[in-house]
């Protein structure tokens, strides 16, 4: 399959041409290329297979008897959405409170620090990314989730009109709190690519602005905002896909309960799709393993759309700047 | 509503090190006065003190004193958000809003002092600013396009209407005119001569025949030496300096035998 | 304090301003009002939350009063754009300080040496089967990714330029960035079933998983220093006559080798914290496991996970603290030998 592929290039021996780029035709190039290209076709392989086998291995979860997915629905349909609800709830929670810490970090970085100060920050903000998920959910669950009770108390009484705003339960291990640590662990991302898009706002706009008698904030709306924004909007997308696809922090800080609720500190809450499949994967009954790939599989899909879209956006931008 | 400008013994640091050194001068109002200098002389460095753009740049500082009909741009309770809104600045490449339609553009520096505008008021500076700035006519009828989608001459007069639609009372000009091909530089030098009577213009150029045709007053920079600050050299009725300069440094760099 | 203003006519430089140490002198005012909420007895966290707020609330209100509108929200946005930065680090601070001060206490010389499985009673236990689990599964994954991601890196950089193959191939490396861990695991996992079936567990479907998220990291950081290695240099070697292959092992890899290694290094770190995958495919056991092909083998996130549910807290606080050390010794490795071996500009 590769091999046709790469008949682009010029044919071994061929033509004397005196360009650099003209291959010579020894027989080391000829295996060193062949090994380059097999790396890449590898890769094709390996994309290839995860494809194939969560297709034909998931296939069979579609459409399984209905007591298989009995422990939240009758159907798969019955039986993903409750955990896609979750997954998605969660991380827009990560999200709402993500988005605006990493924009002010990212502007501390680029236009408020000054520069001896900017790399030590920046520094700082890539550790909390090296930070392994399962000690992010050690640490929220046993230690962050119960000091958070008080608040969500306080939520309850004081809006507790707002369905969101439910009953707490008193371990603190529910839904919002897992959107937290979702945020903590999706903030250095959003943060490294708006830092990197800020950056390059030209300082000729950004002297622009500041010679009309701007003030720093309104050079930002003005100039480092519009700039910056698909950028933004690009790296929101990638946080979301990351958010959605963490399994640890939702396992080891969500109690896991059968049915999916609005209510963000209940105890009882649907976990997420990828949870999911950590918490029941030794479970050995017939049909389960099918099931549980064919959620992984649609949280692929999810998380493919949603990175593609991101991807999309950034090569929109860039040629948008370029031109 | 031009002003003059004072400065005495002007000292401009990077941290530390010494820019400019010990300017002098006194720049009229409602006039035209150039700098002229070789590259790294502080010419620049010495118009953005003017309007405490320096001071974008971590670390930049002054000494000595700059003042506007005699109120001193330095002293502690001057907002320099209100300097820079009084004392315009043009940019060596134009830099229209990219975001921003041509309307937009114009209006960016008012829009920060008041929010709501009438949209009577706004058109009418919008009209004015760009009538000001010999830009009326090209792209009145496309003022909601992107600023962007003008040619570079036509960018930066869209840049020159953005700076006097705040009314300032000084417009400092950076070699507005170094990338820009030789019918928009004639265009923009054109404009000068008509902006001169209502505002105080400073412009640096690197163009020598440009501070010649545009200027009343020439000031002269240079470089005591590899290493060492820049310094004004002269400064003087444009006329005298390139008919017969004072100091023999101006009259070689300016018959090009400079070295 | 003002000047007073000049003539009317004209409009004015000046008009009331803070005096400029305002932010320092407002800064103390919330340090007091913090510390007096501390005497009297308020939480530590609540305090800082006051003192905070009471500093993001006056600073904005005093310039309004005295300054204007304009210079009020600049302050006040000043102030939040600032804070976020404190936010950010409270769990950041928080979850070090925890893990050092629980994990430190089950530190010991035996918490290196012995594994989970006792052959006494009186044995004490530690992770060292852990150790290892996480030691050769990361090195098999290393293994597998080095070569694959740095020979395809090659590929895109100094063969396909822009061939139709190697956009199929960039793209395909964009898409498994995104491939969430346990998806990975997933695939690991079923792909074994089929070979060796049901239940297999073992050290290299672990490193199979790993590869599958380590893979797009070596290639991206191997790119991103290939193309950092100036063409002249290339040109200068094939002038001389070296062919294309050896030119790339012997000019264009030792240019960029300090980057690779960087990457490579920061690609190791990312996923010796993975947990996910590995419990699905290389499993839980008591005994230290050498050998990747055989058998069920515990790594040190793996092993964090199912200690905590099962209560064992001590050794999971230890572990994590080993994990942790682990994973920022990688990170300044990474960085100092970037900055070691990059290759000297001009």
């Amino acid at each position: 399959m590769s091999t046709t592929l790469t008949t682009k290039e010029a044919p071994a021996g061929g033509d004397p041409s005196p360009s650099w780029i003209s291959e010579r035709s020894g027989r080391g190039d000829a295996i060193f290329k062949g090994l380059t290209i097999a790396a890449a076709a590898l890769i094709l392989l390996a994309l290839a297979s995860v494809f194939i086998f969560l297709f034909t291995q998931g296939f069979a979860g579609f459409t399984q008897p209905a007591e298989v997915y009995s422990k939240y629905g009758s159907s798969f349909w019955g039986y993903v959405w409750p955990l896609l609800a979750s997954t998605i709830v969660a991380s827009l929670i990560a999200l709402i409170i993500a988005v605006p810490l990493a924009i002010g970090i990212a502007l501390v970085i680029t236009q408020y620090a000054p520069s001896w100060l900017s790399t030590p920050v920046a520094y700082v903000i890539d550790l909390l990314a090296a930070v392994p998920s399962v000690v992010y959910g050690l640490w929220a669950g046993i230690y962050l989730a119960p000091k958070l009770v008080p608040i969500y108390e306080w939520l309850h009484e004081h809006l507790g009109f707002i369905p969101l705003f439910g009953d707490v339960v008193s371990s603190g291990r529910s839904i919002s709190t897992a959107g937290l640590v979702l945020a903590i662990m999706i903030l250095p991302i959003i943060t490294a690519i708006s830092r990197e898009v800020f950056s390059r706002t030209p300082r000729l706009h950004r002297e622009a602005a500041l010679a009309l008698g701007a003030t720093r904030w309104e050079m930002i709306r003005m100039t480092v905002f519009p700039y910056g924004r698909s950028g933004v909007i690009s790296a929101v997308m990638l946080g979301l896909g990351r958010a959605l696809g963490e399994t640890m922090a939702v396992v080891m800080v969500l109690s896991p309960g059968t049915l999916f609720t609005f209510n963000l500190f209940s105890g009882s809450n649907t976990p997420s799709i990828a949870a999911n499949i950590a918490l029941r994967y030794k479970e050995r009954s017939e049909g389960t393993l099918e099931v549980l790939i064919a959620t992984g599989l649609v949280l692929f899909l999810l998380t493919f759309a949603i990175n593609f879209a991101a991807r999309w956006a950034v090569a929109r931008s860039e040629r948008k700047l370029a031109g | 509503m031009a002003k003059s400008i004072d400065v005495s013994d002007l000292d401009i640091y990077y941290g530390d090190f010494l820019a400019v050194q010990g300017v002098n001068m006194t720049i009229r109002a409602r006039s035209v006065t150039a700098f002229i200098g070789p590259s790294g002389c502080g010419k620049s460095t010495f118009l953005r003190s003017l309007n405490r753009m320096h001071e974008v740049i971590p670390g930049a500082r002054v000494e000595g004193k700059v003042s506007v009909d005699g109120q001193s741009l330095y002293d502690a309770n001057v907002d320099p958000v209100a300097v820079r809104r009084q004392i315009g600045m043009v940019f060596q490449r134009p830099n229209p809003f990219p975001t921003m339609s041509i309307y937009d553009n114009v209006l960016a520096g008012n829009r920060l002092n008041s929010k709501r505008m009438k949209k009577s008021e706004a058109d009418a500076i919008v009209e004015r600013s760009l009538k000001g700035a010999n830009l009326w006519g090209e792209v009145k009828d496309r003022l909601g396009k992107p600023g962007m989608g003008l040619s570079g001459g036509q960018q930066q007069r869209l840049c020159i209407a953005r700076a006097i639609a705040v009314e300032p009372q000084v417009l400092l000009m950076d070699e507005p005119c170094s990338a820009l091909d030789p019918i928009s530089t004639s265009a923009i030098e054109d404009l000068i001569h008509e902006l001169k009577t209502q505002f105080t213009i400073v412009i640096v150029t690197h163009n020598m025949q440009q501070a010649a045709r545009v200027s009343d007053e020439t000031g002269f920079f240079n470089l005591k030496g590899a290493g060492q600050p820049g310094h004004l050299v002269e400064f003087n009725s444009t006329e005298k300096m390139f008919a017969n300069p004072d100091n023999d440094a101006t009259e070689a760099y300016i018959s090009g035998r400079f070295g | 304090m003002s000047i007073q203003s000049p003539p009317a006519s004209s409009p004015t430089l000046t008009h009331a301003r803070l005096p400029r140490q305002a932010p320092l002198m407002v800064g103390a005012v919330a340090v007091a009002v913090t510390a007096i909420g501390l005497v009297l007895g308020l939480g530590s966290v609540a305090a800082v939350l006051i003192g905070a707020l009471v500093f993001l609330v006056v600073l904005p209100v005093w310039s309004l009063a005295v300054e204007n509108r304009r210079s009020a929200t600049d302050r006040m946005m000043t102030g939040l754009i600032w804070a976020t930065f404190f936010v950010a680090l409270a769990p950041l601070v928080s979850l070090v300080w925890t893990v050092v001060a629980e994990g430190s206490q089950a530190l010991s010389g035996t918490f290196f040496t012995y594994s989970f499985y006792r052959t006494s009673l009186d044995q004490p236990v530690g992770v060292y089967h852990a150790i290892m689990g996480t030691l050769v599964i990361t090195g098999v994954a290393a293994l597998i990714s080095v070569p694959v991601g740095i020979l395809t890196a090659i590929y895109l950089i100094e063969y396909g330029k822009k061939n139709t193959f190697s956009r199929v191939v960039t793209f395909l490396v964009d898409v498994m960035t995104g491939i969430p861990s346990i998806v990975a695991g997933l695939f690991a996992f079923a792909l074994f079933t089929l070979i060796f079936g049901p239940g297999h567990q073992s050290g290299l479907g672990g490193a199979v998983a790993l590869s599958l998220l380590m893979i797009p990291t070596v290639v991206r950081a191997t790119e991103e220093m290939l193309r950092l290695v100036p063409d002249d240099l290339r040109e200068a070697a094939y002038a001389l006559g070296t062919p294309r292959w050896r030119t790339i092992v012997r000019v264009v890899l030792p240019t960029s080798v300090g980057g690779i290694i960087a990457g490579v290094t920061l690609a190791v770190a990312r996923v010796i914290g993975e947990t996910a995958p590995l419990l699905l495919i290389a499993g839980i056991v008591q005994r230290t496991n050498f050998n990747p092909f055989d058998g069920s083998m515990t790594t040190l996130p793996v092993l964090i996970f199912s200690e905590r549910n099962k209560g064992n807290i001590e050794i999971v606080w230890g572990a994590a603290l080993v994990l942790m050390v682990l994973v920022m010794l990688l990170n300044v490795i990474a960085r100092v030998l970037g900055k070691i071996l990059a290759p000297k500009q001009g």
